[in-house]
C-alpha cells in the first residue's frame, strides 16, 4: 500500500488531466517510439531500400550499358522504382500496433489519433522515404545522370516519398482489418500516386537536362500540403472504423 | 450529476446475425465493482467493447457522469481504462519502456511512480528485460502496471487474471480491492469470480445465445 502512495487519487473529475502532456510532446513521443521500435528489426527498414537499388541496377544490365542511353530513362526507372519500394514498408505501418493492441490503446487513450498517427506517418517517412531520397542521387549517377541534375533529384524524391508515406497511411489504415493486404493496398494506393510519378519524372527530367524544375518541384511540394493537410485526418476515421 | 457512476440502459448489440446484448442494463458508481459473468459467447467481452466505445450498440446507450459517453469520447476515454485478453505490449520493447509511451501519451510520471508500480505488481525484477523474453503471466503483470499507473477511474478488465499463478489472482483482487477503496469504480470480466472483497461487488450475469 505504501508503494502505492505516489500514485495521484483518482476521484477528483478533472475532464482533462492537468499532467497529461502537451500535443506535440505525445506525438515525438510517438515518433521516438517507432523509430526505436524500428532499430530494433533493422530487416524491415533495409528490405525497400535493397529492393530499389536491385531495381535500379537491373535496368542497365537488361537494356545497355552505354551512359548516354541509360540517361534518357534514368528518370523513368529512378521514379518507378521509389514508388514500388516505398509501397512495400507501408504494409506494416499500422499492422503491427493492430495487431498487439497497442493502436487500439492509443485509439483508447483520449488523445486525438490524428496527431497520433501523422507522427507515426513522419516516422515511417524518416525510416523509408528519407533513405530513398538519400540512396536516389547515388542510383542516379549509376545511370549516367550529370551531376548538375543530382540536387533536383534529392529534392524531387524527397518531396514525392512524403507524399507516398501519406497516402500509403491511408491505404494502410483502410487496409488494416484486411487479410494479405499488400495486393490491396497497392491497388489503392499507386492510381493515386501518379501525380507524384508525372511531377516527379518531370522534374527529374528536366534536371537532367539541366533546365529549370522549379515549377513541378512546387506541384510536388504542393502535393506534399495537401496530403500532410487531409491524409492523417482519414487515417485516424479508417483506423477507428476497422478497430471496431 | 457529475459523480462517478457508469450505467448502460437498455444495450442491445447485434454482431452480424447474432443479437449478441439483448437490453442490457447496469449501475456501478464508485467503490463498486461489476463483475460479468456468463458462458463464452454471452457477450462479455462485447459488452465491455460497447462501453469503451469501439462498439456501436443499436439501442441502448453507456452514461458516465450522467452524460452520454458518446457526447465526448476522447474525455471518456481520458478516465477510462480498458484491458482486454492480450496484454498491448510491444515484444520488442523493455517492460519500462512499453509502459513510457503506452500510459505516457495519457499523462506525465516520474520514474519514482513508474518503479513504483511495478514493484507493486512485483515485476520490478524484470521490467528492463525485452518483453519477447516475459512470460505470459509476467506479460499479463506488466499491464496491470500500466492500469496503475493511468490513474483513471473507471477500470474496464477482460479476463484480468488470466496467465496468472495463485499469487496474481490474489494480487488482481487486492488491487481492485485498493481502487474501490480510492473511489475508483471496475467493470470486469471472468470465468473465476474475483478474489474482491464482497462488500463493493456487484454482478451481472449475462445469457448465452
Amino acid at each position: 500500500m505504501s508503494e502505492l502512495s505516489v500514485v495521484p487519487s483518482l476521484v477528483s473529475p478533472e475532464r482533462v488531466p492537468r499532467s497529461a502532456p502537451g500535443a506535440a510532446a505525445v506525438a515525438w513521443m510517438m515518433l521516438e517510439r517507432d523509430l526505436k521500435l524500428a532499430f530494433r528489426k533493422a530487416s524491415q527498414l533495409v528490405q525497400p531500400l535493397a529492393f530499389f537499388a536491385m531495381v535500379t541496377t537491373l535496368f542497365p544490365l537488361a537494356i545497355t550499358p552505354e551512359l548516354t542511353r541509360l540517361r534518357h530513362i534514368a528518370s523513368g526507372v529512378l521514379w518507378a522504382a521509389a514508388l514500388l519500394s516505398s509501397l512495400l514498408a507501408l504494409e506494416f505501418l499500422f499492422r503491427d500496433d493492430a495487431q498487439d493492441g497497442t493502436l487500439e490503446q492509443y485509439a483508447l487513450s483520449g488523445r486525438a489519433l490524428t496527431g497520433l498517427l501523422a507522427a507515426k506517418t513522419a516516422a515511417h517517412w524518416l525510416l523509408t522515404g528519407l533513405p530513398l531520397a538519400l540512396i536516389a542521387p547515388l542510383a542516379a549517377v549509376s545511370l549516367g545522370v550529370p551531376a548538375h541534375a543530382l540536387p533536383g533529384i534529392l529534392a524531387s524524391v524527397t518531396l514525392g516519398t512524403v507524399t507516398m508515406s501519406l497516402l500509403g497511411a491511408v491505404g494502410a489504415a483502410l487496409t488494416l482489418g484486411v487479410r494479405r493486404a499488400g495486393a490491396l493496398l497497392s491497388l489503392l494506393t499507386l492510381p493515386l500516386a501518379i501525380p507524384v510519378l508525372i511531377f516527379g519524372a518531370h522534374a527529374t527530367q528536366l534536371a537532367i537536362r539541366g533546365e529549370p524544375y522549379g515549377a513541378s518541384l512546387t506541384l510536388l511540394a504542393a502535393l506534399a500540403v495537401f496530403g500532410m493537410t487531409v491524409a492523417p485526418l482519414a487515417a485516424a476515421a479508417a483506423v477507428r472504423i476497422n478497430l471496431e | 450529476m457529475s459523480d462517478t457512476t457508469l450505467n448502460g440502459e437498455n444495450v442491445h448489440l447485434w454482431r452480424g446475425e447474432r443479437h449478441v446484448l439483448r437490453g442490457v442494463a447496469f449501475t456501478v458508481s464508485g467503490g463498486e465493482c461489476l463483475q460479468l459473468t456468463g458462458p463464452n459467447g454471452a457477450g462479455k467481452t462485447s459488452l465491455l467493447r460497447t462501453v469503451c466505445g469501439m462498439a456501436y450498440p443499436e439501442a441502448g446507450r453507456i452514461c458516465w457522469r450522467g452524460r452520454d459517453v458518446r457526447e465526448d469520447l476522447p474525455s471518456f476515454h481520458a478516465e477510462m481504462a480498458y484491458l482486454g485478453h492480450e496484454p498491448p505490449l510491444k515484444m520488442e520493447l523493455t517492460g519500462r519502456e512499453n509502459l513510457h509511451y503506452w500510459v505516457g501519451v495519457r499523462r506525465r510520471f516520474a520514474a519514482a511512480e513508474l518503479d513504483a508500480v511495478l514493484a507493486r505488481v512485483g515485476a520490478g525484477r524484470w521490467a528492463d528485460r525485452p518483453v519477447r523474453t516475459l512470460s505470459a503471466g509476467q506479460k499479463r503483470r506488466v499491464a496491470l502496471a500500466g492500469l496503475l499507473l493511468m490513474a483513471v477511474p473507471l477500470w474496464l478488465l477482460d479476463e484480468p487474471t488470466t496467465n496468472l499463478d495463485v499469487e496474481g489472482q490474489h494480487l488482481v483482487g487486492a488491487l481492485i480491492d485498493e481502487h474501490l477503496a480510492a473511489g475508483g469504480l471496475a467493470m470486469a470480466a471472468v470465468h473465476h469470480p474475483l478474489a474482491v472483497a464482497e462488500r463493493g461487488l456487484r454482478r451481472l450475469e449475462l445469457g448465452g445465445v
